[in-house]
This record gives structure tokens, C-alpha cells and sequence, in this order.
């Protein structure tokens, strides 16, 4: 890990009209780190990776991705990452290697290569005996590992990964952390990821950010952490910063739209 | 230009992999086609206007893909709510690209729709002039293009397909009736005249219909100019809707 920063935040908020999702944050990101951004539902998490994307424009604040703005400089900040999404982004109309043949076009990956990782990656997923079906008779568990797969094709200086593992198996989660981590070692890629599973983040984050209700908390390694709140896992003393309250999100028109869908998708 | 082709043939993929779409977005063009064009047809040829359907048919074919352009466009809303969105607009590619290549790729299907509509006319009697066939599917193209961009730039601006009904009854709906794509509009009033001639698919459907039944004449110069200076304003206003959507 060097001390060469990629990722720098300085006092960020973005307001949804009165509410404040995220409010006044700063933080940086080291090049090669794995560092884990933790925090209770709605606490601002997915809000602060959509605006390191370029996804959402922030109320004010300094950002820089890769020595970027995402504001005035999208396009340059969008070739440095990848991003897996916490709610899916796969095209459920074409086949699983469709939806990565886009993606490696989209990204300009040549053809030679793009194969070749296509073929490691849907393997690695174990998606490889079923890439010609179409991604809507796929199970949840199996599209959040074409999900995975996909984001790691074009092998970016950055990866974030929001709640990458949410709903998988133990199995498939190893596999695709070892994956993540050979990349982060062999590639130097970055890799800035949010979880709910704390012994997850305890075993490969080497650099923890805790936010709530918008606000950076705490700042440091797992054992920091720990010392810290005088507690024995990262579990407990993410709890004892956070508190015992259950969180409310507030919900989108587009949420509601996705619940419904949900709902109904049932039925098949 | 591989992303834009990437795009394109996607919403040729979905479109023509669904059976249940394609027969779908037929049904409503035919039973047109048949229940009016046999249902008016006799009045018609008695007030003197000669036969009917090949009056109605270039006005059907229009419609066809007036709908499939305006639904292709507004189907953005679809891929906001699946998410597939996000996975186009965090890649390193312009959102002009993105945006040309999804309406390309809609105002295809469109045409292509109103292709099939064309060829099943020919079964129920529909007798084209088909030298300035070319002609016809420029007309056909541009309606398309203008239809998927206008429905584009609706959908960068909505949240949910709630309004999707209202802009059908309010916006696509009036704008066909007052086309001349189902009857003649020579004898309206004046103030719905004005309607009439500020309306772009008045010039489709009349481009249309004289590159298929009619004579080609200084008339339809006038209407190719007019489509292509619309087609390109849309294009622009949704190119730059579509470069503010946030997700």
C-alpha cells in the first residue's frame, strides 16, 4: 500500500431537497487499500458511492477520484473505476454473456481479451454452462454473481462494490473475495466496498470508515476500531457507535417501483 | 461507433425476442386498419373521397410506428427502474452516444413495425405505388426518430410510469387524431387548422401518403424539411434531458 491518495473527500454534503443524506463527510482513500465503508441502513453510504461515480452531483465539497472531479470531469472519472451496484443493474432480457459482451464493449476492452476474461470470470461465478440463458430465468443468488462478474471484467484502478455480497452463499462469497483480493494484490486495484456483514469486513478491509445519519464517526483499522470502543469484535463495537436503533430509509417513487416489481415478479 | 452499434442492436434484441411484444404493438394497427376501413369505407366512397383504404392505410402505418417510436423512448423509464440504466451511465462513453444509439435502435423497431403493418395491408387490399418506396420509409424513418427522441426526453424527466397513460391519452393520442392519418383535415375549422400544421405527424403521415398512393409534388419537399429540422431539435433536447438524468 502506498501513500499516494486516489480517492480525497473533503466536506461533502448532498441534500435531498430538505434532508440532509450526507452531511459535511471528508475522507481519504490510499492507492491499494481494501477499505471497508460501513454503516446502518440510510446512513448515507450508497449516496456517497453514487456521487464518487458521477451518478449524483454533490451540494457542495471537494472530491477527487483519481485526481479527478466527477463533477466537471465525468468521463475522465469513469474510466478509472468499475462499481458492482447494491440493486441490480443487469439487462434481465439478454443472456448472461450478452450483458457481459456489452459491458467489455461499453468499456473498450479488446475483443481478444474481453473473451478471455469472459470466459475466467463466468467460470470463477460458475455461471460458465449456463451463459447463454437469458438473465431473467436466473435465480437472485445467480445474478448477483453475473453482477460481480461483470464489474470485475475491465480490471480498474478503483472497484467499488456496494453490499457485494449480500444474499450469497458462503461458498461463493470466499470465491469471490479470494478473486477480489488476488486483483487487489496482483492489479494494485483499489477496492472501496460497504457491507452489513462485520466479520466480512473485519477479515479484508485494511481501512474502515464508519458513517451514520450522514456523519463520519470513526476512522481507522479494524483493531483501531477496536481498542478504541474497548470491545472484542468490529461487530460489537460498530454497534456500540452506532447505537441499537433499527433505521428507517425513506423510499423513492423508483423504490417503490422496484418493491412492486419485486412483489409481482414473485408470480412466475 | 461500437457502443452506439451495442446499443442499437440491444433494443433490436429485447423488441424482437419478445413474440408477445411484436404481436402486441400489431394488434391495435390492424384492428384500425380493418374496422375502419371497412366500417367507414362505404360512407367514405359515397361522399365522394374515393377508396378508403388507400387513404387509411399510409395513416395506419404511421400510427404504428408513431406508438412503437413514442413507447420505445419512453421504455427509459424501464431500464431506470431494472437498473440497467446505471450500468450504461457510469461507463466511460458520452451520454450523446448512449442517447443516439438507443434512438436509433428504437426508431429501427419502429420502422420496422410499421414495415410489417405495410406488408399485412397489401393483404386487405391496399394497392401502393411502389417506385418512391425508399421515399416512404425516409418518411416512416423520420417519424420514428422524432417519436423515440420526444418519448426519451419524457422519460429522463419522469420518475415512474405513472404518467405513462396521461401522456398517452393527452400528447400521442391527440397528435394522431389530429394528423389527418385517419380522416382528411381540409375542411376543419381555422384554429384547429393551426393544430394541424404545427403537428410533425401531419407531415409524416402526408409525406407518407403521396410517397405511397399520391403524386410527389413541392408539398412534399416542404414536409421532408420540416421532419428533418424536427428530428434533429428533438434529438437534441433529449440528448441534453438525457445528459441531467441522475439515478
Amino acid at each position: 500500500m502506498s501513500e499516494e491518495k486516489i480517492i480525497e473527500v473533503k466536506s461533502l454534503t448532498k441534500k435531498f431537497r430538505e434532508f440532509t443524506a450526507v452531511h459535511n463527510i471528508s475522507f481519504e482513500v490510499h492507492k491499494g487499500q481494501i477499505f471497508g465503508f460501513l454503516g446502518p441502513n440510510g446512513a448515507g453510504k450508497s449516496t456517497t458511492i453514487k456521487i464518487l461515480t458521477t451518478l449524483l452531483h454533490p451540494n457542495s465539497g471537494k472530491i477527487l477520484v483519481d485526481g479527478k472531479n466527477p463533477v466537471t470531469q465525468p468521463n475522465e472519472v469513469r474510466k478509472a473505476f468499475g462499481i458492482v451496484f447494491q440493486d441490480p443493474s443487469l439487462d434481465d432480457e439478454l443472456t448472461a454473456w450478452e450483458n457481459m459482451e456489452f459491458h467489455g464493449v461499453l468499456y473498450s476492452i479488446p475483443k481478444q481479451l474481453r473473451r478471455q476474461r469472459m470466459e475466467q470470470l463466468l467460470k470463477i461465478v460458475e455461471l460458465w454452462a449456463r451463459k447463454d440463458e437469458l438473465v431473467k430465468r436466473f435465480s437472485g443468488g445467480m445474478k448477483r454473481r453475473l453482477e460481480i462478474a461483470r464489474g470485475l471484467m475491465h480490471h480498474p484502478k478503483i472497484l467499488f462494490l456496494d453490499e457485494p455480497t449480500l444474499g450469497l452463499d458462503p461458498q461463493t462469497r470466499n470465491n469471490i473475495w479470494e478473486h477480489i483480493k488476488e486483483l487487489n494484490k496482483k492489479e494494485g486495484v483499489t477496492v472501496f466496498f460497504t457491507t452489513h456483514y462485520m466479520e466480512e469486513a473485519q477479515r479484508v478491509a485494511n481501512y474502515i470508515c464508519i458513517i451514520d445519519r450522514g456523519k463520519i464517526i470513526a476512522k481507522g483499522t479494524s483493531a483501531e476500531l477496536k481498542k478504541k470502543t474497548k470491545t472484542k469484535s468490529l461487530e460489537d463495537a460498530f454497534i456500540k457507535l452506532t447505537g441499537r436503533n433499527i433505521r428507517e430509509e425513506e423510499a423513492t417513487p423508483l423504490d417503490n417501483l422496484r418493491m412492486r416489481r419485486r412483489v409481482w415478479g414473485r408470480r412466475r | 461507433m461500437k457502443t452506439v452499434y451495442m446499443l442499437w442492436l440491444r433494443q433490436l434484441k429485447r423488441h424482437f425476442r419478445s413474440k408477445s411484444r411484436i404481436i402486441g404493438s400489431l394488434g391495435q394497427p390492424i384492428l384500425f386498419l380493418v374496422a375502419l376501413g371497412f366500417g367507414f369505407g362505404p360512407i367514405y366512397q359515397k361522399a365522394g373521397g374515393g377508396n378508403y383504404i388507400q387513404f387509411l392505410t399510409p395513416g395506419i402505418i404511421a400510427m404504428s410506428t408513431l406508438f412503437t417510436a413514442t413507447f420505445m423512448g419512453i421504455e427509459l423509464i424501464w431500464d431506470k427502474e431494472f437498473g440497467f440504466l446505471k450500468e450504461t451511465l457510469v461507463a466511460p462513453v458520452s451520454r450523446f452516444k448512449i442517447m443516439l444509439g438507443r434512438t436509433l435502435g428504437g426508431a429501427t423497431v419502429a420502422v420496422l413495425q410499421g414495415l410489417i403493418v405495410f406488408l399485412i395491408s397489401l393483404f386487405i387490399g391496399f394497392r401502393p405505388n411502389l417506385v418512391a418506396l425508399p421515399l416512404a420509409i425516409l418518411f416512416l424513418a423520420l417519424i420514428a426518430i422524432i417519436f423515440t427522441a420526444l418519448g426519451t426526453a419524457i422519460a429522463a424527466k419522469m420518475e415512474d410510469m405513472h404518467g405513462f397513460q396521461l401522456i398517452i391519452n393527452f400528447l400521442i393520442m391527440p397528435l394522431f387524431f389530429l394528423s389527418g392519418a385517419i380522416f382528411p383535415m381540409n375542411g376543419v375549422a381555422k384554429e384547429i387548422k393551426y393544430i394541424v400544421l404545427i403537428n410533425p405527424l401531419t407531415h409524416g403521415v402526408e409525406g407518407l401518403r403521396a410517397s405511397l398512393t399520391g403524386t410527389l409534388g413541392l408539398g412534399v419537399t416542404v414536409d421532408l424539411i420540416i421532419l428533418i429540422g424536427v428530428a434533429l431539435l428533438f434529438v437534441g433536447i433529449g440528448s441534453y434531458l438525457f445528459s441531467k438524468v441522475e439515478v
